[in-house]
Order: C-alpha cells, then sequence, then structure tokens
C-alpha cells in the first residue's frame, strides 16, 4: 500500500507551513518593490534632476504627469497582477493539500499529529529567518536610500 | 452673498436621502452582528463602492483640491499615497486577516496572542486614530455650511453636521451603511467628476491650467511692470491656441515656480521658517558689526557680497541690512532647504502609504466579504473605483489657482480647502444658472463625503465601545440588548467628542490632519498588523510595546506641531492655545525636529517594528504554544477549513 508519508503535502506539517507562507511573501514582496521602487525613486528623480522632471508634457510638467496621472493606472497593473497570482497560488495549494486530505490515511495521520503542532514551535524559528530578513530588504530600501 | 437656492436644494437632498437609507434600513438589522458586520452577505460590486465610499473622505474630496491649490506639487503625493496604500494593504495584510476571521482589529490583537489584556491596549487606537480623523471630516462639515450659509459661524456647521450623523449610526448601524456607502460613492465620483469636464470644456483643459504656470508669456506679460490685473485677463497660451483665463496672484499665493517644484511649499515650510530666522540673525550682526563698515566704504565700491556663505565677515560686508540678512537666508537655504524637503516628502509617503493598512474604519469592511477570494476581487475594484476618483481633486486646485485666487486670502473655513465648492459657481458669469447647480452638486458630494467617513468611524468607534469596553471589559455578562443599547449611548458620546474636536481645528488644512492621523495609524496598527502575520516569534508583550511607543510618539509629535500651527492663528484659535506660542521658536531653530515632528512616520514606523523584535526576543518564552496553528489559519487557504478545526479544538477550553 502507497502512502505519502507526511511530509510536504501534509497540511499540518512545518514544512507546507513554511512554503505557504514562503510563496506567499515571496510575491507579495515582489509586488510591492515594483510599486515601492517607482514611488521612493520619483522623489530622488526630482532631487537629482530637477530640469528634466520640469519638462513640459502636454502642459504638465513631466513629474507632475508622472505622480498626478500616470501612477494610478500603474497601481492597478500591479494591483491586478498580484490578484490573479495569489488567486492561482491559493489554487494550486488546495490542489495539493486536496491529495493528502482524500487520502484518509493520512487524514488520521494529520490527526496524531496535531498535538505535535501544538508543542513548542521550535523548528518554526527557522521560518521566520526567511521571512525576517527578506522584509528586511524592504525596510532596507525604504530607509537607506 | 446670499444663500444659492440649488446649492440649498442639492445639501438638503443629500442630507435628506441619507439619513433616510439609514432609518429604512435600520429595520431590517436586527441582531448585534447585523450591526458589526453586516452579516457577511454583501456582494462585491456593493461591497467595493462602500469601502470606496467610506475611503473617499472629506480629505479626498475638498481636502486634496484645496492643498494642491496652496501647496502645488507637493499636495499630490496624498493622493497617490491614499491609493498606494491600499495596494500595500492588498499585499501584506488584507487576505491573511480576512481567513483569521476577526470582526475588528482589536478581536484580530485578542485571537492572535490569547490575551484579553493586549485587546485593551489595542482598543485605545482604534478611538485615538478615530478622533484624529473625524477632526478633518468636522473641518470639512463646517466649511461646506459655512460655504452654503454664508455668514454662518463654522462651529454652528461642525454642531448640525455631527448631530444629524451621529443621530443617523445611533439608529442604522452597520447595515445602513454599507447601502448609504455604496450609493455615496458613486455620488461622490459624479460630484467630483461632472463639474471638471465642464469647466475644463469651457476654461481649458488640465495640462493647459497647468501650463500656463511657469508660462513664458505669462511671465513676460508680469515682468511688463504692470499693476497686478484686478479683473480676468486674456492671453494666448503659447502651445496651444486656446485662450485661458487667469487672475493674478495676491501676494499670499506661492509663485508659480515655487507651486511647480517638486519640493515646494508644503515641504520646505519648515526650512523656510527656518532661514528666516537665521536672516534675522544675520540682520542683527549686520547692526553691530556692518554698520560701520558700510558707512566707512567709499561710495560705488561695490563689497564682495555675492559669495555664498554665512560667516560673520560676509555679513558684516554687505551694503545694507537687507542684504546681510538675504544673503544668509540664501545660504542657508541653498545647503538646508532641499534635503530637508526630500526628508519630507519621504515621511509623508511612508505614513499613507503604511497608514492605509492601519485604519480601523478600512479594515472592519474587508470582514463583509463571504469569502476570501471574493475579498480579494472587492480590493482589485476598490483601487479601480478609488484611482480613478483621484484624479480629480487636483484638477479643481489647479484650476482654482488660476480662477479663483482671491480664496489665498481666506482664513479657515474660507481658505482653500472650500475651492471644490465655489469654482463651478464661476461658470454663472457665461451660462448661469448652470455654475449654481454643479455648485449644489459638489456641495451634495462633499456631504456625502464626511457625512460616510464620519459615520464610518463612528460605527468603528461606537463598535470598540460597545463590544470591546463595555461588552468584554466592564459588563462581560451582558446580554445582546444591552449592548445595542450601550451603542446607541456610545454613539452619542463619541459624536459629542468628535464635534468638540472639530471645533478646534478650522485654522488648520483638512488633508494634513488626515495625513497625521495616517502617521499615527502607521506607527500603531500597521506594526503590529504586519509583524503578527508575518512573523510567528512576535510576542504579546514584544506587540503592545512597539505598538504604544510607536503610536503614542507619533501621536504627541503630531498633536505638538497641531497645537503649534494653532498658536499662529490669528482668530479664536490663536489666543485658546498661545500656550504653544514659544514652540514656534523652537521649530524655527530646529527646522529639522519640527518636519520629525509633524510627519512622524519616518522614525516612529522602525521605532515600533524594532521595539516589536527586541522585546519579543527578549520575551520568547511567552511565544504562544500553537501560534504555528495561528499561522496556518492566517495563510493556509480558506477551502481546507483549518479554521473551523481550529475553533472545534478550542471549543472545550
Amino acid at each position: 500500500m502507497k502512502h505519502p508519508a507526511p511530509g510536504p503535502t501534509d497540511i499540518h506539517s512545518e514544512s507546507f507551513l513554511r512554503s505557504l507562507m514562503a510563496r506567499q511573501l515571496k510575491l507579495s514582496i515582489a509586488c510591492a518593490l515594483t510599486f515601492l521602487v517607482a514611488l521612493l525613486a520619483l522623489p530622488l528623480a526630482n532631487y537629482y534632476a530637477p530640469e528634466l522632471m520640469a519638462t513640459r508634457v502636454f502642459g504638465f510638467t513631466l513629474t507632475w504627469l508622472v505622480l498626478g496621472v500616470l501612477f494610478f493606472p500603474f497601481v492597478w497593473v500591479i494591483a491586478f497582477v498580484f490578484i490573479r497570482r495569489s488567486i492561482a497560488l491559493e489554487n494550486s495549494e488546495v490542489e495539493e493539500a486536496k491529495i493528502q486530505i482524500s487520502n484518509p490515511k493520512s487524514q488520521t495521520n494529520s490527526k496524531t499529529q496535531n498535538p505535535n503542532s501544538k508543542g513548542p514551535g521550535v523548528p518554526g524559528a527557522l521560518l521566520l529567518g526567511f521571512g525576517f530578513w527578506n522584509l528586511f530588504g524592504i525596510w532596507i530600501l525604504v530607509f537607506g536610500i | 452673498m446670499q444663500i444659492d437656492p440649488y446649492i440649498l436644494a442639492f445639501s438638503f437632498v443629500t442630507v435628506a436621502v441619507t439619513v433616510w437609507m439609514g432609518f429604512r434600513s435600520a429595520k431590517t438589522s436586527k441582531t448585534a452582528s447585523d450591526f458589526f458586520v453586516a452579516g457577511r452577505s454583501v456582494g462585491v460590486g456593493m461591497n467595493a463602492s462602500a469601502i470606496s465610499g467610506e475611503y473617499l473622505s472629506a480629505a479626498s474630496f475638498m481636502g486634496i483640491a484645496g492643498m494642491v491649490m496652496s501647496s502645488g506639487y507637493d499636495a499630490l503625493w496624498y493622493p497617490v499615497c491614499y491609493a498606494c496604500g491600499y495596494l500595500f494593504l492588498l499585499l501584506f495584510i488584507a487576505g491573511p486577516l480576512r481567513r483569521f476571521g476577526a470582526y475588528t482589529i482589536p478581536d484580530f490583537a485578542e485571537g492572535r496572542f490569547d490575551s484579553p489584556v493586549f485587546r485593551k491596549i489595542a482598543v485605545v487606537f482604534v478611538l485615538f486614530i478615530g478622533f484624529f480623523y473625524t477632526m478633518p471630516q468636522m473641518k470639512g462639515a463646517g466649511t461646506t455650511l459655512a460655504y452654503i450659509f454664508p455668514g454662518l459661524p463654522y462651529w454652528v456647521g461642525v454642531v448640525l453636521v455631527g448631530a444629524v450623523i451621529t443621530l443617523n449610526v445611533a439608529l442604522g448601524g452597520m447595515k445602513g451603511i454599507t447601502l448609504v456607502q455604496a450609493f455615496q460613492y458613486w455620488a461622490k465620483m459624479f460630484a467630483i467628476s461632472v463639474p471638471i469636464f465642464v469647466l475644463m470644456a469651457v476654461y481649458g483643459h488640465y495640462g493647459n491650467q497647468v501650463g500656463v504656470n511657469g508660462d513664458a508669456a505669462w511671465d513676460e506679460y508680469k515682468s511688463e511692470a504692470k499693476p497686478a490685473p484686478p479683473g480676468t485677463l486674456n492671453f494666448v497660451h503659447d502651445t496651444n491656441p486656446a485662450i485661458l483665463n487667469r487672475k493674478g496672484l495676491p501676494p499670499k499665493a506661492p509663485a508659480d515656480a515655487t507651486w511647480l517644484n517638486p519640493f515646494g511649499p508644503l515641504t520646505t515650510k519648515a526650512a523656510k521658517t527656518a532661514a528666516a530666522a537665521i536672516g534675522k540673525q544675520a540682520e542683527k550682526t549686520w547692526d553691530r558689526e556692518g554698520a560701520a563698515l558700510a558707512a566707512q566704504r567709499a561710495p560705488g565700491v561695490p563689497p564682495g557680497q555675492d559669495s555664498i556663505t554665512t560667516s560673520s565677515a560676509s555679513i558684516a560686508n554687505a551694503p545694507t541690512r537687507q542684504d546681510a540678512g538675504g544673503t544668509a537666508e540664501r545660504a542657508w537655504l541653498a545647503k538646508h532647504e532641499k534635503p530637508l524637503a526630500l526628508l519630507y516628502t519621504y515621511s509623508l509617503i511612508i505614513a499613507i502609504v503604511c497608514g492605509t493598512a492601519g485604519l480601523p474604519h478600512i479594515l472592519v469592511r474587508f470582514y463583509t466579504n463571504p469569502d476570501g477570494a471574493a475579498a480579494k476581487r472587492t480590493t482589485m475594484w476598490v483601487m479601480i473605483l478609488i484611482g480613478v476618483f483621484y484624479v480629480f481633486p487636483p484638477v479643481f486646485g489647479v484650476i482654482g489657482r488660476n480662477l479663483l485666487p482671491d480664496l489665498y486670502n481666506g482664513l479657515g473655513a474660507k481658505g482653500t480647502d472650500k475651492i471644490v465648492l465655489e469654482l463651478p459657481r464661476l461658470l454663472n458669469e457665461k451660462y448661469a444658472p448652470l455654475g449654481s447647480i454643479l455648485s449644489g452638486i459638489t456641495c451634495a458630494g462633499a456631504f456625502a463625503a464626511f457625512m460616510s467617513t464620519f459615520s464610518g468611524l463612528l460605527v468603528s468607534m461606537t463598535g470598540a465601545l460597545a463590544h470591546d469596553v463595555y461588552g468584554r471589559i466592564l459588563r462581560p455578562k451582558s446580554t445582546p440588548e444591552q449592548r445595542m443599547r450601550m451603542f446607541k449611548i456610545g454613539a452619542v458620546l463619541i459624536g459629542g467628542v468628535a464635534i468638540v474636536l472639530g471645533s478646534f481645528v478650522e485654522p488648520l488644512e483638512i488633508n494634513f490632519m488626515v495625513g497625521q492621523a495616517f502617521a499615527i495609524a502607521a506607527a500603531s496598527y500597521f506594526p503590529l498588523l504586519f509583524m503578527a502575520v508575518w512573523w510567528r516569534k512576535l510576542t504579546m508583550r514584544g506587540a503592545a510595546v512597539g505598538m504604544l511607543a510607536g503610536g503614542v510618539c507619533a501621536l504627541v509629535a503630531a498633536a505638538l506641531t497641531n497645537f503649534s500651527n494653532l498658536a499662529l492663528d490669528k482668530g479664536p484659535m490663536g489666543k485658546v492655545f498661545a500656550v504653544f506660542a514659544p514652540l514656534n521658536d523652537f521649530w524655527a531653530a530646529h527646522p529639522l525636529l519640527r518636519i520629525l515632528c509633524e510627519q512622524p512616520a519616518i522614525w516612529a514606523v522602525p521605532l515600533a517594528i524594532i521595539l516589536m523584535i527586541v522585546v519579543s526576543k527578549l520575551t520568547a518564552k511567552t511565544i504562544p504554544s500553537d501560534s504555528r496553528m495561528k499561522m496556518l489559519v492566517l495563510h493556509a487557504p480558506e477551502q481546507l477549513g483549518l479554521k473551523q478545526e481550529y475553533i472545534q479544538e478550542h471549543q472545550p477550553h
């Protein structure tokens, strides 16, 4: 009888949670970086290239056109991409987990594992490492420039 | 000026419809849960409109236009960051929080850490942020009523509008608000866009209106040494043959170059004040040392005053007192103005982008979606709905600068904050009574704006009071009926306090106050939500210390700058807050500190996050034992049913 070991598809396992959070965080950070880079670079462009940013385009200054008009569609594109990807991500996570749920053996398996999951979450510490340093990347971007 | 019947009629209809809808739906909402989260049965389109309706406050409708008019480019950061902030909320917080399924932020705070104590701490900030955010709404109300009824004191408008909304909330609750706010979004959208299109068709489009500022032809006209033109003047735009009207700017208005500058009046205010103080200092120095030198100097010999330094030698060498002051001022500005303005800009961006995620009344709305996917689709629509809206208010500010520069001379409720209301009236010159009708429509939109946001805030704050303070802390055994009664009493109580606070803030700009409310949210709730969702090792103590320290620091800093600004007011508020006048001398001597207090997000947000990390590391033993399960509930897709499993496991305890 073939039975998947309580590995990547066990929804109560440490590795499932870790991959779940890592994938979600990666997507969120990629999207956040896209708009943060644009948003935070604009004041710098105003600072270091004032003549360029004051160029007239349809009567606006270039920087006015970017900030007052073009930024909104840009934000929509990021939101649209994020929502599509995150819904796809959730669906694939559900698919992954269903393989495990549809197998009654592993269902009981997960029940017996539950008490474990309530123990001191020592392995969980590792996840933080990943998530936290990634976050730190963002904060460096925000404050370090 | 007398009461315009069209304006009165439109405003009255908006108020009447809002109140009627509130009363009507009050009949259909029965249970306490109905009141708090509208039964989670709201459709995507309806909910997206309602969220947008609530989000677009008086700051968006009136404040942005007023601030673009008074500060130019600087003010554009506000609408853009309001929209980007929503994106940030979507990326990091909306999904997990929706899955966790708590009614309010305090619910989340308690559920995440299993700590009723933490809930009490978290509730405090619903009230802090809420009150800070109601003040600009009240200013919007006072300004609008003072416009509709010329001669009416500002505070009467605040009391009147505050009383109507408070009554409406006490009787209608959240269910009514969802419907009313969805309606109000479309009312606001219509009210801001239609007058703009008509105004642009008559007076020239957005680009042209921006373009006449700093236009070569205009500069040439002004440099011909004519006196400032009293009325309208026509001149041909050099790139577009359309004839644009522009009126002469009063001396109080910022010059074209300053207004268009990315580091304009708003971001450079602190530096300008400091430079003026340095100029004065230099003049004193000149009085002491330079006057004698200038007297000795033979007339006609040019002194070496062009070197840009502030050394005492160059001050003493200046030919006149004014030159000495001016040189010192310019030298200081050349060195410090732009870096300080850049810092201000970044702090503002952080405050608004992060603060959106921490607004108590916005987050509650996510729970009114039937499921997580619907919550995401809702957010996409919200992004589009508010993004489209935010293109329009700056156009009012730009056209207002060209056509209604008189407002630069107005104070408080008579200043630039009312540009959205008054600008369409200009059309009466050509097409009466179209101007009055459009002005009536924008007034109706303004009513929709501050009424919807104020009632949303009132529901959140009253919910916190009835649900948390009364239902959980004071009388844990109270029946639903008792809580409902408390909801009504609480609404009246909080509405009353908001009205009192609102009557103090007439001299402050609407948008500015909202920015500060965002800064407080950014330094308190945002770090809490962000870290609690993504960092498993956050402990209750860490979260509490970080949130309290960041939030209270930001609150005190923002309040200090508001007090010092109010002390500068020439009206009655200047006398009330006269105690804080010496603070302005301190700001002049320390422009950096002023910026850091006026826009505290740049240090308060990292402070909160660092404290959370440090204290959590120190109290690592108190990490909740089931933190992995909590993380799973936050992050695993809802179809897996982990939440039910979790709830079942916890029932027996």
